[in-house]
């Protein structure tokens, strides 16, 4: 007799107005009991298809099947009742509530009982499954790894036997991701159907039984994951071959660009995020920075950009060997840095809520670094138009059109405008942070590779990055950060995984003797 | 669990979608047809409270405004006065500025101008006409400008919260005048009457010079919005304040800079009424045009072309219901009645210009506002 899947698509089709079909005919099985990994480039609509399953979408044309019954699924509720439980990229929790109020938020008093019977439910959940939750913590006192472990025990709560998981490990550290993975595979061993969605691929081989492919709403296939590879699963996501080496030239001829020394920055909370930190980066290489998230990224790349206030001994110099100019950029704006014709492209973490305005179309975000210019009062809208058609034909922008707003355009799409307005700025310094975050790995190559095409022009190119796989295969030097304190700088061509990793977490000697002399001497 | 007893076997009857993209045409036709999905709704409450002709009414309403030539030319002043108001917030409400005190801006500003029409006139300074009149505007747009910047200069550097704040100012004004009233006129009637110097200049007839100037400000300051660099400022620190700051743009700099606009614009509006329409001021020269305005900018969308459209609208409704309590003999309620009632189905047409229902068994095939 056959198996009866968990889950069953046929002829799903979902289109969002007459220009974008995210999902076109697609069928498809999810057994029972299975890690079934989704995958697709950015936009191949793998959010759209499982938003139909969790009642946020309607279909417009095919069915559903759950335990080989035909369902309609109209709400979130269906969808619970059904035992269909989804965590999304963007939590759904409410601030101010605690662990506990989250989990029986919006069901009945009588079906839930009081709090203690709750609580004892969800330890009996935890205790199964190997979760931490603390039932009386606010939600806006959590990590990011801790609301989404909220998120999967509310659904398990609830009675979820089918877990849906978008982009779960995107926010999450090395660490973080591999205590995910095991009550995942609790969740499993527990008769659960999973379905994730993930970009990283050594994760997808790692963690999945089988894997699903999507491209451009189409359904692709299914593979069997001990038979799959990285090579073959981006291939397959992709639809033709992709070269997967991240290249890391050669430059000869390297300049001293910008030296910061004694850097010294307190976060909003008064505690010093960026401690004494001192070092080059030079043009025509690319400076990776390393540390677990927190670490004082943020400001480091901020207080260059002329974002951030500088605590005093703090200097950031700036050499313009061309005309033989050197300028502190501490204590300057942003618009005086420019003025001294410091030409700095940064790409910040947030895209959205910073590097662009999202209810402007491409157009209009170009004009963000150009519309200064000159004297008139009006703007010149020709020349961010002409740049903007420029970035969507050379780096293949998808967009129904340079007026849409950027919000409404997928994460590797937005990254692609922001990059893309920078690098025409023609920078001689240019810092990106996590720039592939949330992207597909053919965008994510995409991006490697307009960054070594600066550094070859011989821009000083500050990296910010996450996955150290990356960071020793792009960058010529890696700075680690550790605790706002510059932990050493390493060559990117000859050291280990192991030694990074171990130098984001355990400050070394040096580092630690001096903040002993320190202390000492205060 | 039983899922299958949970499941819904049969496809519900609608689902609704959002919409990506909507023809403008075809905005533009839901709009029209939720007007007259109202008059109809209306209509059936007319007959079902009054017993009367709905028809009758809707004329009478309708001559409110467009019966007589004089009526007609009134409107269109009324028309241009609240836009003007309208025009002056909006600015500040595109960036996200909550400026309610629009109300007292008006109202300073026409105390600005009444205090040189009363003083500065045959009266008092003796001053040539050529010279009271620049005077008159220029006090009235900078005391407006001034009563709007105060708030601002809070925000950009001490962020207070400009909604209470600009709320409280219009408080300030009232009783500024309030003051000032009892001052000139000790008898404590409390009515300053006409002024006789200094008022604002009559071409053509009566309204024609008012509408041309908010005629020309409309213009202008559609161009000032999407044209100029300052417009642009203007949207990016109303859209995301940390990319104004990542891009250079000094948010605060920008908040003062666009509330001495809007309140000067409000002072101007506060010089027509004072020196133009009424030729004096009182406490109520404002006459909640400063509220009234904000809801037509915003119905607007803060396009101040389409805003045009919603004050002609609220102009109208308003005149006809006024012209329905004096010619019937209907509870006073019932004009307001109706205006809710059409103002309520503007405001939701606006759910099926963003959304779209689907019907069982249409496939793909669009469902249109037959629903309604
Ligand atoms: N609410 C929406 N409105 C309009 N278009 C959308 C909406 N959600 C997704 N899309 C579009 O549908 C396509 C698929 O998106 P999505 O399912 O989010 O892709 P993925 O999750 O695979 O990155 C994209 O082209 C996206 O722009
Ligand atoms: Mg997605």
């Amino acid at each position: 007799m056959e198996k009866i899947p968990a889950i069953r698509f046929e002829n799903i089709t979902k289109a969002f107005g007459t220009k974008v079909v995210a999902n076109k005919n697609v069928t498809m099985d999810i057994e029972k009991g299975e890690i079934m990994a989704l995958l697709g480039e950015n936009g191949s609509g793998k959010t759209t298809l499982m938003n139909m399953l969790s009642g946020i979408y309607r279909q417009d044309e095919g069915q559903i099947y759950i335990d080989g019954k035909e369902v309609q699924i109209t709400s979130p509720k269906d969808a619970y009742e059904l035992g269909i439980g989804m965590i999304h990229q963007h939590f759904k929790l409410v601030d101010v509530f605690t662990a506990i109020e989250n989990i029986a938020m919006g069901m009945d008093k009588k079906e839930t009982g009081s709090n203690k019977e709750i609580a004892e439910k969800v330890r009996e959940i935890c205790d199964k499954y190997g979760f931490d939750v603390d039932p009386k913590k606010k939600v806006y006192n959590m990590t990011v790894s801790e609301k989404q472990t909220l998120e999967i025990v509310k659904t398990l709560y609830r009675g979820a036997n089918i877990l849906i998981l978008d982009e779960p490990t995107a926010v999450l550290t090395p660490q973080e991701t591999e205590k995910l993975f095991s009550v995942i595979r609790n969740m499993k061993a527990d008769g659960k159907s999973i379905i994730i969605i993930t970009h990283k691929l050594h994760e997808v081989l790692a963690i999945s039984d089988r894997v699903a492919i999507l491209r451009k709403g189409e359904y692709i296939g299914t593979v069997l994951t001990p038979e799959a590879s990285v090579q073959s699963l981006t291939d397959m996501m992709v639809g033709e071959k992709v070269e997967l080496d991240i290249e890391r030239p050669d430059i000869e001829y390297k300049e001293k660009r910008i030296s910061v020394s004694h850097l010294t920055c307190l976060d909003k909370y008064g505690v010093k995020a960026l401690d004494d930190v001192t070092f080059d980066a030079y043009g025509g290489e690319i400076l990776g920075i390393a540390g677990i998230s927190g670490s004082g990224q943020k400001q480091l790349l901020e207080a260059i950009a002329g974002l951030q206030r500088c605590e005093k001994g703090s200097s950031i110099v700036y050499y313009d060997t061309s005309n033989n100019i050197e300028s502190e950029l501490v204590g300057l704006t942003v618009s005086e840095i420019k003025k001294l014709g410091v030409s700095l492209a940064f790409v910040p973490e947030d895209r959205l809520g910073m590097g662009l305005v999202g209810s402007m179309g491409m157009s209009d975000n170009m004009m963000l670094r150009s519309y200064k210019k000159g004297h008139s009062i009006f703007t010149d809208r020709k020349t961010p138009r002409d740049l903007a058609i420029k970035v969507r034909d050379e780096l293949e922008v998808k967009t129904p059109g340079v007026t849409t707003p950027v919000r409404k355009l997928s994460g590797g799409n937005v990254q692609k405008v922001l990059v893309g307005r920078e690098i025409a700025t023609e920078p001689t310094v240019m810092m990106a942070a996590y720039a592939v975050r949330g992207l597909d790995i053919n965008t994510s190559y995409t991006i490697y590779r307009l960054l070594n095409e600066q550094k070859k022009k011989g821009v000083a190119v500050i990296y910010v990055g996450e996955d150290l796989d990356v960071l020793l295969a792009l960058c010529d030097r890696i700075a680690v950060l550790c605790g706002g304190k510059l932990n050493g700088i390493v060559d990117g061509r000859t050291a280990t995984k192991e030694e990074v990793g171990l130098m984001m977490t355990h400050l070394q000697d040096a580092a630690v003797n001096n903040e002993q002399e320190e202390q000492a001497n205060g | 669990m039983d899922n299958a007893k949970a499941a819904k076997t049969r496809e519900p009857l609608f689902h609704i979608v959002k919409r990506t993209d909507i023809p403008f045409w075809k905005g533009w036709l839901i709009r029209i047809a939720a007007v007259l999905a109202a008059l109809v709704v209306c209509g059936i409450i007319i007959v079902a409270l009054t017993g009367k002709n709905p028809f009758e009414m809707y004329q009478y309403m309708f001559e409110g405004s467009f019966k007589t030539e004089r009526k007609f030319w009134k409107m269109l002043q009324d028309l241009a006065m609240l836009l003007c108001v309208a025009l002056a917030v909006t600015p500040a409400f595109k960036m996200r500025f909550w400026n309610i005190g629009a109300e007292g801006q008006v109202l300073i500003g026409g105390l600005g101008a009444a205090i040189c029409m009363k003083l500065l006139g045959d009266d008092g300074a003796q001053l040539s006409n050529e010279l009271l009149l620049p005077i008159t505007i220029l006090t009235a747009v900078v005391f407006g400008a001034i009563w709007g910047v105060i708030p601002a200069i809070f925000k950009a550097n001490w962020n207070t919260n400009e909604t209470l704040f600009t709320l409280m100012m219009n408080y300030i004004a009232t009783f500024l005048v309030a003051y000032f009233l009892v001052i000139w006129v000790p008898s404590g009637s409390s009515s300053l009457g006409k002024q006789k110097y200094g008022k604002l200049p009559v071409i053509g007839n009566d309204y024609l010079l008012i509408i041309l100037i908010v005629l020309a400000l409309t213009i202008g300051l559609y161009i000032y919005l999407n044209y100029t660099k300052h417009g642009y400022e203007i949207s990016v620190v109303g859209e995301s304040v940390r990319t104004a700051r990542y891009i250079g743009i000094n948010e605060g700099k920008v908040i003062i800079r666009t509330m001495i606009l809007s309140g000067a614009l409000c002072g101007l509006a506060g010089y027509l009424i004072a020196a133009g329409l009424d030729q004096t001021v009182t406490t109520e020269s404002a006459g909640g045009q400063g509220f009234t305005g904000i809801m037509v900018a915003w119905l607007g969308k803060f396009n101040p072309l389409a805003m045009m459209l919603t004050a002609g609208l609220i102009q109208v409704l308003n005149q006809g219901a006024g012209q329905i309590s004096q010619d019937f003999d209907v509870s006073g309620a019932l004009p307001s009645v109706i205006t809710g009632i059409i103002l309520f189905f503007i405001i939701g047409s606006e759910f099926f210009i963003n959304y779209e229902v689907h019907f069982r068994g249409h496939g793909g095939k669009r469902g249109k506002e037959g629903v309604k």
